[in-house]
């Protein structure tokens, strides 16, 4: 099969490199495909300009449907459905609603917001993930530059990157 | 540029590079288990083979192969069901609460933990499932399912079923929790894996990973918030568990105290099952130059502050039934009649796994000593689950009519279902700990450079 995209990649070994190259990278006008780390690396998705996710409202979201879902159950199985007198308190007061209301609002919320998460960054069992370098799950970080979506050729393009502190410069076809 | 500091001890000593702990932890997965490592899982699949024939006796011929009786209606099932889900409390500290304080020491530990969290609940569940006697009923006593007794529901007044609510939710969120954890290490074991079977097998739990800076932007926050929903959630499942005695009429049991000091007595507990297993891993698999000195002396002061906080909570409960001067106070689990009633052997031996024998950690020379640390760990472990003996059998022994009370004495039974979970703990443990990598590789190499004792 013949391969459509091809990347240029640099392969760096520090995280401090790696955070001043990204800038170096950019003022000189070359857009970053994106970076492949270990470890989550401090401040690097505010350099490749990434806005903050929108995660923690799906949590609220799923949070507050999980209340309303707990509030909503309790009292109309036990107010409506089948009123029985138990110790003789009330058929449908909230006190003794509020555990199970609490512990349904937090298994919705974390449920709900892993479940996007999975989904938005395409995170599945059987997945198989485009690895542009497979040191990058070990020691090394990687930036890809996609050749396609830049004006400048490739020679220039392997020139910015390894005047930029990158230990390798590779190439990459998918 | 390395940053050393001469008020921090290193997390990571043996100057370690980042791919160095990537060698480090997966070898353990990647190479043949250890002898040790096979002897371990043979002792615990031995001892989870004798219990599942208790358990099997006990589902055929119902919990009356317990030794129950009309007066002690709980007693080991219960003490067993709160053991266990104290000593899961520390994974979901060290992982949640310590995370959003910031604290760089869980790292090496935090992993670990989990496991044990999960592991711990698992066997906690046994407990109020088995004691329901009729298992495959316990589904519609314990969920709000529609059943065959027409639309009757369950009682959500009721603490028994709080608790069930409690439990599962604990149970899944600390596994959601773990397993978001374990996504980047098994795409780093996976793109090692040389032979078919572990890259088919780390290729699916992996979930096609690739460390791209745009998904550990998202994670991060996912972690954290996990951490922020998972905090109240340590506190509340010991809450409600305390609930299930607090909310009651019987002497010893219906106390106010009981939230905060069962919160505090599950961490104690806790971290005393993490340091046990911790200093085993730490010779078994080779990670001395993960989990540190400074990291055991860390778990041992939550122990001590923890521990403290039980001894108050113990002395309150002592002074308060005395000084209320109700006569049935006199027999519950902390006070004179306890000392030195028939329980009084129970009540001593709380007294010194749970507040003499740990006291020694105040010394740093003992907290900071491996073996020293490793045998009050397991006192501990054993007097926490005096602990909750002493509350449940002691307080229902002596009841309000004289007429009925009465001694308990456990069967085969009752400790052959003890054993069953002890075996499941382990061998669940040990299979963790050969197939699952044991340290968190990716949080530990974000701090290699600021934390570890490398020079450049």
């Amino acid at each position: 099969m013949e391969s459509n995209k091809h990347f240029v990649l640099g392969i760096y070994d520090d995280e401090d490199v790696l955070l001043s190259a990204v800038r170096k990278v950019k003022e000189s006008g070359v857009k970053i495909h994106e970076v492949y780390t270990p470890f989550p690396v401090h401040g690097l998705d505010e350099e490749l300009g990434y806005k903050r996710t929108r995660l923690p409202i799906v949590a609220f979201l799923f949070g507050l449907l999980g209340t309303t879902l707990a509030l909503t159950m309790q009292i109309w199985m036990l107010g409506y459905d089948w009123p029985m007198i138990i110790g003789g308190k009330n058929f449908a007061s909230l006190p003794p609603f509020i555990p199970v209301t609490f512990e349904l609002t937090v298994l919705l919320s974390a449920l709900g917001m892993v479940g996007t998460f999975m989904i938005i960054s395409n995170l599945k069992p059987y997945g198989k993930p485009r690895l542009m370098d497979k040191r990058c799950t070990d020691d090394k970080h990687v930036m890809a530059i996609d050749l396609a979506k830049n004006d400048l050729s490739q020679d220039d393009i392997k020139s910015i990157i390894g005047d930029s502190g990158a230990q390798e410069v590779n190439l990459k076809d998918f | 540029m390395q940053v050393t500091s001469s008020v921090r001890e290193p997390l990571v000593t043996g100057g370690k590079t980042v791919h160095d702990v990537t060698e480090d932890i997966c070898r353990q997965v990647e190479g043949k288990p250890s002898k040790s490592w096979m002897l371990g899982i043979a002792v615990s699949l031995v001892a989870l083979l004798i219990g599942a024939y208790a358990v099997f006796m006990l589902v055929w011929e119902g919990i009356g192969v317990w030794g129950l009786n009309k007066t002690i209606g709980w007693a080991w099932d219960i003490t067993n069901f709160v053991w266990w889900v104290g000593i899961g409390h520390a994974g979901t500290l060290i992982s949640a609460i310590l995370l959003l304080f910031r604290q760089k020491w869980r790292m090496s530990i935090n992993r670990a933990a989990e496991a044990m969290t999960i592991f711990a609940v698992i066997c906690a569940a046994c407990f109020p499932g088995l004691h329901m006697g009729r298992l495959w009923l316990g589904f519609y006593w314990a969920l709000p399912l529609p059943n065959t007794f027409g639309s009757l529901w369950v009682n959500f007044n009721s603490p028994l079923l709080w608790d069930v609510f409690a439990i599962s939710t604990y149970f899944t969120v600390s596994l959601v929790f773990w397993y978001i954890g374990l996504i980047p290490d098994f795409a780093s074991i996976r793109d090692r894996a040389t032979n078919k079977i572990s890259k088919m097998v780390y290729g699916t739990l992996s979930f096609g990973w690739d460390g791209a800076a745009k998904t550990w932007g998202r994670y991060e926050f996912v972690a954290l918030i996990l951490a922020g929903l998972a905090t109240p959630l340590v506190l509340s499942v010991h809450t409600i568990v305390s609930f299930d005695f607090a909310t009651s009429v019987i002497p010893g049991w219906h106390s106010t105290i009981f939230p905060p000091y069962f919160v505090a007595g599950a961490i104690f507990s806790g971290f005393a099952m993490v340091l046990t297993l911790l200093l085993i891993a730490r010779k078994l698999l080779k990670l001395e130059d993960y989990i540190t000195r400074e990291h055991v002396e860390l778990m041992n002061i939550i122990i001590i502050v923890t521990g403290g906080v039980v001894a108050i909570a113990y002395a309150t409960e002592f002074f308060i039934g005395w000084y209320t001067g109700v006569e049935y106070e006199n027999y519950t689990y902390m006070s004179y009649g306890a000392a030195t009633g028939p329980y009084a052997w129970a009540f001593w031996a709380l007294i010194i796994c749970n507040i003499i024998i740990p006291g020694t950690l105040w010394f740093k020379q003992i907290r900071t000593n491996f073996i020293t640390s490793f045998i009050i760990s397991i006192v501990i472990n054993i007097g926490m689950w005096f602990e909750r003996f002493d509350i449940i059998v002691m307080c229902l022994s002596r009841d309000y009519l004289p007429s009925s009370w009465a001694m308990f004495y456990p069967t085969i039974y009752d400790v052959g279902v003890y054993v069953f979970t002890l075996g499941l703990f382990f061998t669940l443990f040990l299979l963790f700990s050969k197939f699952f990598p044991v340290i968190n590789m990716a949080e530990v190499k974000s701090i290699i450079k600021s934390s570890s004792s490398k020079k450049n």
